[in-house]
């Protein structure tokens, strides 16, 4: 039984015992990046998710104290609850249209009912953005080449080098490439992250081709059997056609010269970022085929709601989270957990 | 452009209540539930949203809209104000020190990723060129790697001084220097560009208090980036708290948000958001002006913001010389090269387009991007042929044509395509400056509701669509 069915048999009360066992069960999934201290992942979750928690749990136990069924106004305060808490718009839509349609038709009337329904819907939401894998796809037999794409300022550079980082400390060859010849200091910025890590950079001068450097760091990497290749790009808004054109381009020839390549398209998405991410993750998608999303920038007060929306009309999951400014903040993401942090509070009370 | 998708579900809302002769309560009451949910699926803050509807609903209510015969008009303008006003209202400028106080001191902070060097770059630029100062940037990033170098790069690239101490040296001390070395070299502006971090990281936020206390700046900026969520309030508020920050940068904004940020950090924290960001280039800084954007934001285009564009690029004295030539039907490709470099010059073509009042209603404007590429080849083009063939374009017989293909590596086809654009514009600019410009005008002062505006619009849409029309059956083959 999955974490899922847990906390929806707890809340429908099928299952009384769920609670101890969530404890045990949200230990991490067999991933390709093992975490070094599971348990201070967690915490950390937590931490994060601690503030949005707390007032969101209070404050729709206040709510539902007062759950009015036919009363607009309590919807539009449930909505921006929901809202506020970061839950992000669509699915914060989706929870309140249901609770309208089951006060009506199922004929919802006291606050347990509500609190059922919004719980379970929101439960089944963060369900469907489980993915079937979220495996990160490696070649077992040869270059994992790993392209990271996204708007600017979301924090690429400084993800590659954490990812580089966690390769090089299990033994691996890492092979960087600069292909954000854009930006003032972008390359210098990967070389100071290289020479840290120790992975080879390849890079030309500020204003080169970056599909250039994308060809000579694909030659390199495999003249010197590296295991990987993590390949940088600019930052770019979605919107600016020309860029994404160049995007494409680069892709076009990692494909040409190793055929299964590129094994990871990641998108990286910073957690702040509201409604606009799904705009990005759109036309990203449809440009690079993004395999997956990493969310950086958990460690603040924004929760990154957004992935939720993402994952339910894109069905692109979350691989990696920026927990931290050190090395070894990257974590697999797991959605389990993330749930976890959000719903933990409310579990233990209910239940 | 930023806040389309919100000016479109505005104007949606708006759309039947326009057309209604009179309004009633109830109408009302619809309306502002879809501009809620326009607004916080913009990531406007809901605490914001929540008034803002209140305010309007209650303004609409009790004024002479209900009943009245262009009620529906009328709410608009009611939305149109309390837009204004929730972003400032007036427009507010930069801060400079008093004459003789020294130079003047800026700090430039927000989160990680904002965009707070590319922005320091770029107010360098805009005040020596605007306000003819004299900028010193001052490096106090110790943090990230290479964002010293991103800054003297910046700096490089504008011929602009960069004052820096390395990442062994702390911020405060860097920031002192700084302008003691501004001082000695006669520099009158120095902009300090600090490290991004989380409002919540408190050693680094008492960081930023020393740096202030230090320098005593005149203005302490907060960099947004424009597509930022709900959170933009727990960041603004943070640092406004921390810092008492003195105004609002807001990034980005030449994104696709919906720029609810843009809403929310005015009323949030009372400070003026005073620049945006609005591109990748160096120039791409602009003043905010809170009525044109409300304006831009309920699709009624930003028409001022065109003209001052236009100003800047456009010398008076040529432009009546231009004009003269219109009308005289002695319009060449010379002339024709020198408007579209000044186009160029004033950004982006689907940009500028959307300035005009109604032009964002036109079908397909949104898919509508002009690739530079495709100016580069007609440049291309008009630079292939002889001086002699530019001022009589009469002159370009098949086999001249033929030689310009080659000259420029186009199509024959394409330098068809563009001779015979060429002659029908200006025979329509003849036309039009002969007899029309009365025309003309009604169509930038009145909107859409100018004869000539609709007619351009008409044949501006169909152009549009026999382009993309186009441009399928060629992918076709």
């Amino acid at each position: 039984m999955g974490l899922f069915d847990k906390i929806k048999s707890a809340f429908t009360g099928a299952d009384k015992k769920a609670e101890t066992e969530i404890g045990e069960t949200s230990t991490a999934k067999d991933t390709t990046i093992e975490p070094a201290d599971t348990q201070k992942e967690t915490e950390q979750y937590e931490k994060g998710l601690q503030k949005s928690r707390r007032s969101f749990t209070r404050r729709l136990n206040e709510l539902l104290a007062n759950f009015r069924y036919e009363d607009e106004e309590f919807f539009e305060e449930l909505e921006d609850l929901l809202i506020e808490s970061d839950v992000g718009f669509e699915a914060t839509m989706v929870i309140a249209d249901k609770l309208r349609y089951e006060s009506k038709v199922e004929n919802v009337r006291s606050m347990a009912d509500a609190e059922r329904v919004i719980v379970q819907t929101m439960v089944d939401l963060y369900g469907e953005t489980n993915p079937d894998h979220h495996v990160f796809n490696e070649n077992p037999d040869g270059l994992t080449v790993v392209l990271f794409v996204g708007v600017n300022g979301v924090g690429k550079t400084t993800t590659i080098a954490k990812l580089a980082h966690q390769y090089i400390d299990k033994g691996k060859k890492v092979v960087l490439a600069a292909g954000d010849t854009f930006r003032a200091g972008a390359i210098e910025q990967l070389h100071i992250w290289g020479d840290r890590v120790g992975a080879q950079v390849i890079s030309t001068k500020q204003g080169g081709d970056p599909a250039a450097v994308v060809y000579d760091s694909i030659q390199t990497a495999q003249e010197q059997h590296a295991d990987i290749l993590l390949i940088d790009t600019a930052g770019r808004l979605q919107n600016k056609k020309n860029l994404m054109n160049e995007l494409e381009k680069m892709k076009r020839i990692i494909s040409r010269e190793i055929p299964d390549a590129p094994h990871e398209t990641l998108l990286v998405l910073d957690a702040t970022t509201g409604q606009n991410a799904l705009s990005q993750a759109k036309i990203f998608k449809e440009t690079t085929d993004v395999t997956g999303i990493v969310l950086t920038k958990m460690d603040g007060t924004a929760k990154g709601g957004i992935v939720l929306a993402i994952g339910k009309e894109l069905g692109i999951p979350v691989k990696f989270v920026g927990l931290g400014e050190t090395m070894d903040d990257l974590h697999p993401f797991d959605t389990e957990k993330f749930a976890y942090g959000l719903f933990k509070e409310l579990i233990q009370q209910t239940v | 452009m930023a806040f389309e998708g919100l000016t479109g579900r505005l104007q949606d809302a708006f759309s039947g209540l326009r057309k209604k002769g009179k309004v009633t309560e109830a109408d009302v009451k619809d309306v502002m539930r879809e501009v809620r949910m326009a607004l916080l699926e913009a990531d406007v803050n809901y605490k914001v949203v929540r008034e803002f509807v209140k305010t309007v609903r209650d303004k609409s209510l009790g004024e002479e809209v209900l009943g009245s015969l262009n009620g529906g008009q009328q709410v608009v303008k009611i939305v149109n104000d309390e837009l204004t006003q929730l972003m400032g209202g007036e427009q507010e400028k930069i801060v400079f020190a008093e004459p003789g106080q020294g130079p003047t001191i800026y700090m430039m902070t927000g989160l990680q990723g904002a965009g707070k060097t590319t922005t320091a770059g770029k107010l360098a630029n805009y005040l020596r060129k605007h306000e003819k100062k004299k900028p010193l940037m001052v490096a106090a990033d110790i943090y990230r790697p290479a964002a010293i170098d991103q800054l003297q790069n910046l700096g490089e690239q504008l011929d602009i001084p960069v004052f820096s101490m390395g990442d062994q040296v702390s911020p405060v001390e860097i920031a002192e220097k700084g302008i003691q070395q501004a001082i000695e070299d006669g520099r009158d502006v120095v902009i300090i560009d600090t490290a991004g971090r989380l409002h919540i990281d408190e050693t680094l936020m008492d960081e930023l208090e020393d740096v202030k206390a230090a320098v005593n700046p005149h203005e302490i900026f907060l960099v947004v980036d424009a597509m930022t969520g709900q959170d933009a309030v727990n960041v603004a508020d943070s640092f406004n708290d921390r810092l008492d920050i003195t105004s609002v940068i807001l990034t980005k904004l030449d994104g696709d948000t919906r720029g609810g940020a843009a809403l929310s950090i005015r009323s949030v924290t009372q400070k003026p958001i005073k620049f945006t960001g609005t591109g990748e280039k160096l120039d791409a800084l602009e003043p905010f002006y809170p009525d044109r954007m409300a304006n831009r934001i309920l699709g009624m285009g930003d028409i001022l913001t065109l003209i001052e564009r236009a100003q800047q690029e456009v010398d008076e004295d040529r432009a009546a010389e231009m004009a003269e030539k219109m009308r005289e039907n002695r319009y060449d490709f010379n002339d024709f090269i020198e408007q579209m470099d000044q186009m160029q010059n004033m950004g982006p073509l689907e940009d500028i387009i959307k300035m005009i009042p109604g032009m964002n209603k036109v079908p397909g404007i949104n898919d509508f991007e002009m690739d530079p590429k495709d100016m580069a080849h007609m440049k291309a083009i008009v630079l292939s042929m002889t001086p002699e063939e530019r001022e009589d374009p009469e002159l370009l017989s098949q086999k001249r044509r033929r030689r310009i293909a080659k000259g420029s590596a186009r199509d024959i086809a394409e330098v068809n395509r563009l001779i015979k654009q060429f002659k029908q514009s200006r025979d329509m600019m003849s036309k039009m400056s002969k007899g029309n410009m009365g025309g003309l005008e009604n169509m930038l002062g009145g909107g859409v509701k100018g004869k000539l505006g609709k007619m351009a619009m008409n044949s501006m849409s169909k152009k549009i669509n026999k382009k993309k029309k186009k441009k399928i059956v060629r992918k076709k083959k």
